[in-house]
């Protein structure tokens, strides 16, 4: 057995509620704007089953899913997304931050593409937070402060 | 009731957070603190705002797990009480002038409940129609306030940035 993480019975769970949480996260990002939820909650909750993943199974469970390389790809794609569909009413000849999409579909209100602009707006919020609050912890635990005399120094924990 | 059931929770959390400050052990400071984080959330359920609700929830989950992960995880260590006679007098004597003032001025606060600003009437009255989204919450900070969530995303950028350079360069010279 693989000795790295948490027990035996904590990866048992860790593997039968990760999906839940996961699509739990899902859907307060795809219907933020039906039901209370949101971008920024959406993606702390993302980040949160990285997270389980990385204190049940270790630092060698998680890379499987994401790393660092990929927090960094998601966090700047996450944040161009929003930058780009703000600026999609400048290339539409209306102003900064229209709301193309709604204008586009009229008028269908409490189905899913009723709010436009704001479902893609929270998906690139949610990348965003999951990809930087990750990598966050991720750097915060893999390195530690240890004191050495009198000088604090950042050791790579084991 | 729902002011009773405010004040019983408020009344919780300042307990909780008096045990956070006064207790020796940063473990269970830290606890006490994820404690008085959920009654904050209740609180905002209480008071109609379940958006804010779970954004509180989930961050506070995340700081509790970060918070004992990552930093005092292998620092566990008792914190002296080294605080003197004199600035305990001191605080004691600006937290009574505090409350006194500030009780003063609970009587030119509107009713509680009451809205002060005319442009959320305006959002209440109008949001569904000008932007399709059914939960005014996105309808305002995603749509009305977009500046606001735009500069509230750089902030966190440069956050993860900042925190990124400061912690990599050390660890990597360290190989």
């Amino acid at each position: 057995m693989d000795k790295k993480g948490l027990s035996e019975i904590t990866k048992s769970i860790t593997d039968l509620i990760m999906p839940f949480v996961f699509m739990f996260g899902l859907y307060l990002l795809f219907f933020g704007h039906l039901s209370p939820g949101g971008g920024f909650a959406a993606g702390v909750i993302l980040a949160g089953v990285f997270i389980l993943i990385t204190l049940a199974f270790g630092k060698g469970g998680v890379e499987i899913y994401i790393n660092r390389e990929r927090s960094h790809l998601f966090e700047a794609a996450g944040a161009l997304l929003f930058l780009f569909v703000a600026c999609s009413g400048i290339f539409t000849g209306k102003g900064f931050f229209t709301n193309v999409l709604h204008q586009e579909f009229g008028s269908r209100y409490f189905r899913f593409l009723s709010g436009g602009n704001i479902v893609l707006y929270n998906i690139g919020i949610a990348l965003k937070v999951m990809a930087g609050l990750f990598m966050v912890f991720f750097i915060l635990s893999v390195t530690r402060v240890v004191l050495e005399g009198t000088k604090l120094k950042m050791r790579r924990r084991k | 009731m729902v002011e009773i059931i405010l004040i019983v929770l408020m009344s919780f959390m300042l307990i909780a957070a008096l045990i956070a400050l006064e207790s020796r052990d940063l473990l269970s400071s830290i606890v006490s603190l994820g404690a008085v984080g959920f009654m904050i959330s209740l609180v905002f359920l209480f008071l109609g705002a379940p958006d804010i609700a779970i954004v509180q929830v989930v961050v506070d989950i995340l700081t509790l797990v970060i918070l004992i992960r990552a930093t005092i995880s292998r620092d566990l260590h008792p914190v002296e009480d080294i605080r003197g006679f004199f600035p305990f007098a001191v605080l004691l004597v600006l937290l009574i002038i505090l409350t006194v003032f500030g009780l003063e001025t609970m009587h030119y606060l509107p009713k509680f409940g009451t809205s002060m600003s005319r442009v959320a009437e305006y959002y209440l009255a109008h949001g569904l129609v000008e932007t399709g989204a059914a939960n005014i919450v996105s309808a305002i900070i995603l749509d009305y306030r977009g500046y606001d969530t735009l500069g509230e995303a750089t902030v966190l950028f440069t956050a993860v940035v900042g925190a990124v350079a400061i912690l990599r360069r050390k660890a990597k010279q360290d190989g």
